[in-house]
């Protein structure tokens, strides 16, 4: 009796300093982007007067916004070592699908469907839903690669984009989409405030909720995750739809947020949010890190952006060390996994 | 007759070792021009370690290598093929997606001066080759949309016909069909006879006997025995090989072992007639409550196939299977799992999440039946200890990462996480395989204990102890049909090896 308690006793003990840097290596993922944005901000802080100000901390904070709430979808689909390339495409197509249906001024030259604002609304995000269902289909059901799948759908939404408004601008979205793009309450401007709640929501849901446990575990190893008796195929199909609609709500409020409904509005959108989901240290190889993780990179990339413009640095160079910073990122994310790999093993 | 020719290949007291532990314990062998050398011994034997370090995988071991005389070591496997040694690989090595020529002349097409590949002169000599051998397919067709067997074939063919004079095979035959077996053994015998030296090795005692003029039977890393094919018989080969009655680990198997007469408890599945193009012929067989059904077979026989369809992960071409009295038509393993089968396949690593706790682990494949919305970890928590109690999973902690665990006690996890709902049916692949003696009797207690509680058990293994210590029914997968069943008879290890 006694000898079997001090067996057990022992044996966690031994393994202690062996747990604990291996604890220490597997938290590198976590640690490592925290500690990039600390060092941005304080850079920046210490080169400009106007960068640690609340006015900018709060322009931060709406500039990250569409890309955040964007965000949230994509990292479902990360998480599951899946990507979605089509989410700026879906986020432009539902931005414009919701003003296609909203009474636009004379002036506007475009033949559009004017509807009620919920109806708009409704009929905008049954529209990236139904496009999110198509790179489900073709993600479990034929099985194309995401990467290949989500790439022609960034297409087709693109294409549907130019039928809809024909090279021409659109400006009027419901008011509800109004009121959330681009209006304030006490201050704060509610973008900010849905972003947040979006990313709360998601953080929910991956934390708290059986399907976001499906989704770590079908990401950390989908053939364990297959003969465990999991519907795979399912998983892999929600994310994907999940991730559409976040692309579409992004979009949408992008469309009221910048005052315009038109073609390739969202390009940018697409690189900026991989790159904060995975500069923010959720792995690509699946299965690991999360909003927390996304929400750090959000940051990461917002300040890296924000603070550019506030240092004189010739515009044409922001753009190589944005790349670099991402590069750096990467090293770091695909280092940590091989750490990981090797205390796992 | 051999003796009196000059051997072109000896190996004299090779040792080899994996991480500590030894695969070849001071080999010797002989191979001479013009004979074809048949291997036999059980899995893990030594055979193949001894085949690599010939044909240049293994660089790293020790003893004297001496080719045409001369004392050599080969570094890689680039060094064996311009001494002209080839092999033919256990797993099937061909690229899929390149055409038939191109597989035949893989790594050395025929080009033109300008470094191009003669694509027209490449077919044809691919179509001759091929035509010798007796197989006839169109050299420009895509290799991966050819039966396995053929593709088989195929990858022994590049080999042959790739002007080697030592040639190694092994387990050519495992996916090949009565007449192309013919058809090789035809080959090899012409290449004999034309002076090249053939190394063979096979599971199939009858095909070693019938083929090769030599046989070299290996146990536990040691040359134990060798005999001209003539003056020795497959029970010879077979006690040499399991070592009947010297080594006391495995008496246990030698003795005969009663299995019990057939339980009248309910059928929980019934498989009739499952068909897999080339991997399984019309299989049917029943599983009862409270009894384990031992499935063994050589390695490529079909098992795996086989336990995947039970699992709803493959569907087969033909025939049913039915749980309870139902027929199912299982669309994903989920379906499966519904239906109350559980899987441990042969693979830890396909079965386990290595960077989540142990709790998630045990806990995955019964959330939906503790929670519909919400975790309660609580309750996973509380199921998990439970299971680690029950199973005796070494360390107790169930927030440990899986991967901080060891094989046996991962193995034990595995089974974990199928027991807190039990399953009706629980379909097990290779349950002990790599186990210490002190894991491997824990699982073994386990499946009793679950027995004794009326599931449903098929174990599916290729080492006859496996299956001898847990069925109490066997049947027998050969080259993916069953040859044989064994129910309230005596049984023992070396009647298994000659059923299969």
């Amino acid at each position: 009796m006694t000898s079997g308690e001090s067996v057990t006793v022992a044996a966690p003990d031994r393994k202690r300093p062996h747990r604990l840097a291996a604890m220490l290596r597997s938290q590198m993922r976590n640690i490592a982007p925290f500690l990039t944005l600390i060092c941005l901000f304080g850079f920046f802080a210490a080169a400009s007067p106007s960068f640690a100000t609340l006015d900018n901390f709060g322009n931060i904070l709406t500039q990250i916004s569409v890309t955040g709430i964007i965000a949230v979808g994509l990292t479902f689909v990360i998480l599951c070592a899946e990507i979605d390339l089509s989410i700026a495409a879906i986020a432009n197509v539902t931005g414009i699908a919701v003003a296609y249906f909203t009474l636009q001024e004379s002036y506007v030259n475009i033949a559009n469907v004017p509807m009620p604002g919920w109806a708009a609304i409704l009929l905008a995000l049954a529209l990236c839903a139904l496009l999110g269902l198509v790179n489900a289909f073709g993600l479990t059901v034929i099985g194309i690669p995401s990467f290949i799948m989500t790439l022609a759908m960034m297409q087709i939404a693109a294409g549907i984009s130019a039928l809809l408004v024909r090279g021409q601008i659109a400006y009027k979205v419901p008011p509800l989409v109004t009121t959330l793009g681009s209006t304030s309450i006490g201050g704060i401007p509610w973008i900010v405030i849905v972003a947040a709640l979006m990313l709360l929501g998601g953080h929910l849901v991956l934390t708290y909720t059986r399907f976001g446990r499906y989704v770590y575990m079908v990401g950390g190893n989908r053939e364990a995750a297959e003969y465990s008796g999991l519907n795979v195929k399912l998983i892999l199909g929600s994310v994907m739809v999940i991730s559409a609609v976040c692309a579409g709500i992004g979009g949408m409020l992008g469309v009221a947020h910048f005052g315009s409904a038109q073609q390739n509005e969202f390009d940018t959108y697409l690189l900026d949010s991989i790159a904060a989901v995975v500069v923010g240290g959720t792995s690509l190889f699946g299965g690991r890190g999360g909003i927390g993780n996304t929400i750090v990179g959000l940051f990461v990339l917002g300040v890296l952006n924000n603070g550019l413009d506030h240092v004189n640095i010739d515009s044409f160079l922001k753009i190589l060390i944005r790349g670099l910073i991402l590069l750096a990122a990467l090293v770091i994310n695909v280092y940590a996994q091989r750490l990981r790999e090797r205390t796992a093993d | 007759m051999q003796s009196a020719r000059q051997p072109i290949l000896e190996l004299h007291e090779i040792t080899k070792a994996f991480g500590g532990v030894e695969a070849l314990r001071g080999v010797d062998f002989a191979l001479t021009a013009g004979e074809i050398h048949g291997l036999v011994g059980e899995n893990g034997a030594g055979k193949s370690t001894l085949m690599k370090i010939i044909a240049g995988v293994h660089a790293d071991f020790s003893g004297r290598f001496v080719l045409d005389g001369r004392e050599t070591r080969f570094r890689s496997v680039r060094d064996a093929h311009a001494a002209g040694i080839a092999m033919v690989h256990q797993e099937l090595s061909v690229a899929p997606d390149l055409t038939v020529a191109e597989n035949v002349f893989l790594g050395s097409q025929p080009t033109n001066r300008l470094g191009l590949v003669q694509w027209r002169r490449m077919a044809r000599e691919a179509g001759e080759q091929l035509k010798r051998f007796g197989i006839d397919v169109d050299p420009m067709s895509r290799l991966g949309d050819l039966p396995i067997g053929l593709q088989q074939l195929i990858e022994i063919a590049r080999v042959l016909f790739s002007g080697a004079r030592i040639i190694i095979l092994d387990e050519p035959t495992s996916a090949l069909s009565p007449p192309e077996v013919e058809r090789l053994f035809a080959t090899l015998r012409q290449l004999r006879d034309e002076g090249t030296s053939i190394v063979f090795i096979s599971h199939f005692i009858e095909d070693i006997l019938r083929v090769s003029d030599v046989v070299t039977v290996f146990r536990n890393g040691r040359k134990v025995a060798e005999a001209a094919a003539s003056e020795t018989s497959k029970l010879a080969l077979i006690e040499a090989m399991i070592g009947k009655g010297r080594e006391a680990l495995e008496e246990t198997y030698t003795h005969d072992i009663m299995l019990p007469p057939p339980t009248d408890q309910p059928v929980v599945l019934n498989a009739n007639g499952l068909t897999l193009a080339g991997r399984l012929r019309e299989v049917s067989f029943e599983a009862r409550a409270g009894e384990v059904l031992g499935i063994y077979g050589f390695m490529g026989c079909g098992q795996l196939e086989l336990a995947r369809i039970l699992f709803g992960k493959i569907k087969p071409d033909i025939g049913t299977l039915a749980v309870a009295g139902n027929q199912k038509a299982f669309r994903s393993t989920a379906d499966a799992r519904r239906s109350g089968i559980a899987f441990v396949p042969e693979s830890r690593r396909d079965m386990l999440f290595h960077q989540e706790p142990v709790y998630k682990n045990i806990s995955i494949s019964v959330l939906d039946r503790i929670s519909s919305l919400l975790l309660k970890p609580s309750r996973e928590r509380a199921i998990a200890t439970r299971q680690v109690d029950q199973l005796r999973i070494r360390p107790a902690a169930v927030e440990l990462d899986l991967g901080m665990l060891s094989g046996g006690n991962q193995q034990k996890v595995a089974l974990a996480k199928w027991l807190s709902y039990p399953p009706r049916l629980l379909v097990l692949c290779e349950p002990t395989r790599g186990m210490d003696v002190g894991a491997k009797n824990d699982v073994i207690h386990i499946v009793r204990d679950l027995r004794a509680k009326g599931l449903a058990i098929i174990v599916l293994s290729t080492e006859p102890e496996t299956v001898l210590s847990l069925a109490d029914r066997v049947i027998v997968l050969k080259r993916g049909a069953v040859v044989r069943e064994f129910a309230n008879e005596q049984i023992s290890k070396d009647r298994l090896l000659e059923a299969a």
